[in-house]
């Protein structure tokens, strides 16, 4: 294997005593588009969660950039993260700090906080549909609004990887397909992308505008999905 | 790693500062806490440096001297008193010798019975006042002679009053800097927990702050930010308020005595002024800590 910007080789993980990933290979390719499917409890937001460090394998190895998640230090796992963009479904904010303070917060943490960054913030924020909401607290914000804020915050480093869990999860069907719309421009500006979704009708929907592979979880193991989707 | 924690420190980033919420019972905790320990620690501080004045005074005014006391009948009184005059004139080690007025007797037995005594009816024996000079006095040798040539005299060098006096001035300063330390243990004490109890409160801001590439160094440096400038702020407002009270002790007299000597003398006024930096030290040092251990724990 190799080339791949992040890679799963032979990965198992479990807790509790039970194994919820067994022996898990995939490699995702620089701008590859991907889809990561299954039943609800199968292990999607495992998988993510696995490929940005948050959670360590059980066995195998995982390897992001080249370098093996394991033997990264904390340090070393921040400066990664800065790479990989991650949309929760739940998207978590500072709820003391408004929109575009969340939003800047990646910038903030890696110490990019000159003038120009800022402009790149309000151009973000204009992009994703939120430019007239910079001053909002994220408890005032819809549940659309807070997924493209989530979005926004994920891309503002320019990550070579956007991973979304479920992004659509928490909106209607217009505003899932805008964030969809959001997801595949970032990956025609060459992002790599993975989304999490048990949403069949978001895959099909997506698969005439973008090349996606889709992989299911099914029995604790990936699948290249067929042509059924 | 230290110094540059520290430079960081004073260059106080409040953007980054923001990512900890400003409110919370931590906060007043920690302010009540050094505000209040600031005010115990002044107060510390000047019975400590009042104890040191006094050790050195009461040093300085009992070293040096000696009191010769010539108790004999009333009819052999002046004899021995010149006798013992002409003994310390030929010792080596006095400067000076001089035998004490009535009225200067009087004068030292005022404060006990008053200033109406009849000296001359009462066998108040005739005091000495010795003052020592080079090489120094051989207080053994001089008690031998004076023992043969003057037999109702008795020398005291003033060691059994001014050792004791001087101990006690000492324990009383160890006390005073003693309890500075304390304060200083339950501050950093008080301020981890504090620190600990915020650090749990916005585990979910950490969470999201390491999600977005937060390195450990920046979300302990936010919360030690600012806990430290909070502990320096309460510790301000509590020097400057245990400096009012002592400002508004008595004055020094000899009528009041030591309780009224508690205050600051000259540039110790100057003293004070760090206390509050010791408290935002003491501050950052137990946030740090606690941070460090916390985030390790949240890994």
């Amino acid at each position: 294997m190799g080339a791949g910007v992040i890679e799963l080789e032979n990965v198992s993980y479990g807790y509790g005593g039970g194994e919820l990933l067994s022996d898990v290979s995939v490699q995702l390719q620089p701008g590859s588009f991907h889809f990561l499917t299954g039943p609800s409890g199968a292990g999607k937001t495992t998988l993510l969660k696995l490929c940005y460090g948050a959670l360590l394998a059980s066995s195998g190895r995982i390897s992001a950039f080249g370098q093996d998640i394991a033997r990264l230090d904390r340090d070393q796992m921040a400066l990664l993260r800065r790479r990989i963009g991650v949309v929760h479904q739940d998207c978590r904010f500072l709820d003391h700090m408004t929109l575009a303070e969340n939003v800047a917060l990646p910038l903030m943490v890696s110490g990019r906080t000159d003038e120009s960054r800022r402009a790149d913030l309000a151009e973000l924020l204009t992009w994703v549909g939120l430019g007239s909401r910079m001053d909002a607290l994220p408890p005032e914000l819809s549940g659309g609004e807070r997924q493209r804020a989530a979005l926004a915050r994920a891309v503002i480093l320019s990550p070579d990887v956007v991973l979304a869990d479920e992004p659509t999860g928490n909106v209607d069907w217009e505003m899932s397909q805008r964030l969809m719309q959001l997801l595949i421009e970032l990956n025609r500006m060459g992002k790599t992308v993975v989304i999490a979704t048990h949403d069949l009708s978001l895959i099909r929907a997506a698969k005439s505008h973008v090349q996606a592979r889709v992989l299911r979880i099914s029995q604790r193991r990936l699948h290249l999905a067929g042509a059924d989707l | 790693m230290i110094g540059q924690d520290i430079r960081t420190l004073l260059r106080r980033d409040t953007r980054a500062d923001r990512v900890v919420p400003p409110t919370g019972f931590t906060a007043h905790l920690t302010l009540f806490v050094s505000g209040a320990m600031a005010f115990l620690a002044v107060f510390a501080l000047a019975l400590s440096l009042a104890a040191g004045r006094l050790a050195d005074r009461w040093a300085s005014e009992l070293a040096g001297a000696a009191t010769l006391r010539i108790n004999a009948p009333a009819e052999q009184r002046a004899a021995q008193t010149q006798a013992a005059l002409e003994v310390l004139k030929q010792t080596p080690g006095v400067a000076s010798a001089r035998a004490l007025s009535a009225e200067e007797q009087a004068a030292l037995l005022a404060p006990w019975f008053g200033p109406d005594l009849p000296l001359d009816t009462l066998p108040v024996p005739q005091l000495i006042e010795i003052i020592e000079g080079e090489p120094g006095l051989d207080t053994m040798g001089l008690r031998l002679r004076l023992a043969a040539e003057v037999p109702g005299a008795v020398l005291d060098d003033h060691s059994r009053w001014r050792e004791p006096l001087v101990d006690a001035a000492n324990s009383l300063r160890r006390l005073g800097w003693i309890s500075i330390l304390l304060i200083g243990g339950a501050t950093a004490a008080m301020i981890t927990l504090a620190a600990n109890a915020s650090l749990a409160a916005n585990a979910q801001i950490i969470e999201v702050l390491r999600q977005v590439g937060a390195r450990d160094r920046f979300i302990a440096g936010a919360f030690v930010r600012r806990f430290t400038w909070r502990a320096f702020f309460g510790a301000v407002v509590g020097t400057v308020l245990g400096l009012t009270g002592v400002l508004l002790l008595p004055e020094a007299s000899d009528a009041g005595g030591f309780l009224t000597g508690l205050g600051f003398q000259g540039a110790d006024w100057l003293l004070p002024a760090v206390i509050p930096v010791l408290g935002a030290a003491v501050a950052f040092a137990a946030t740090w800590s606690a941070a460090r251990r916390k985030l390790k724990e949240l890994s």
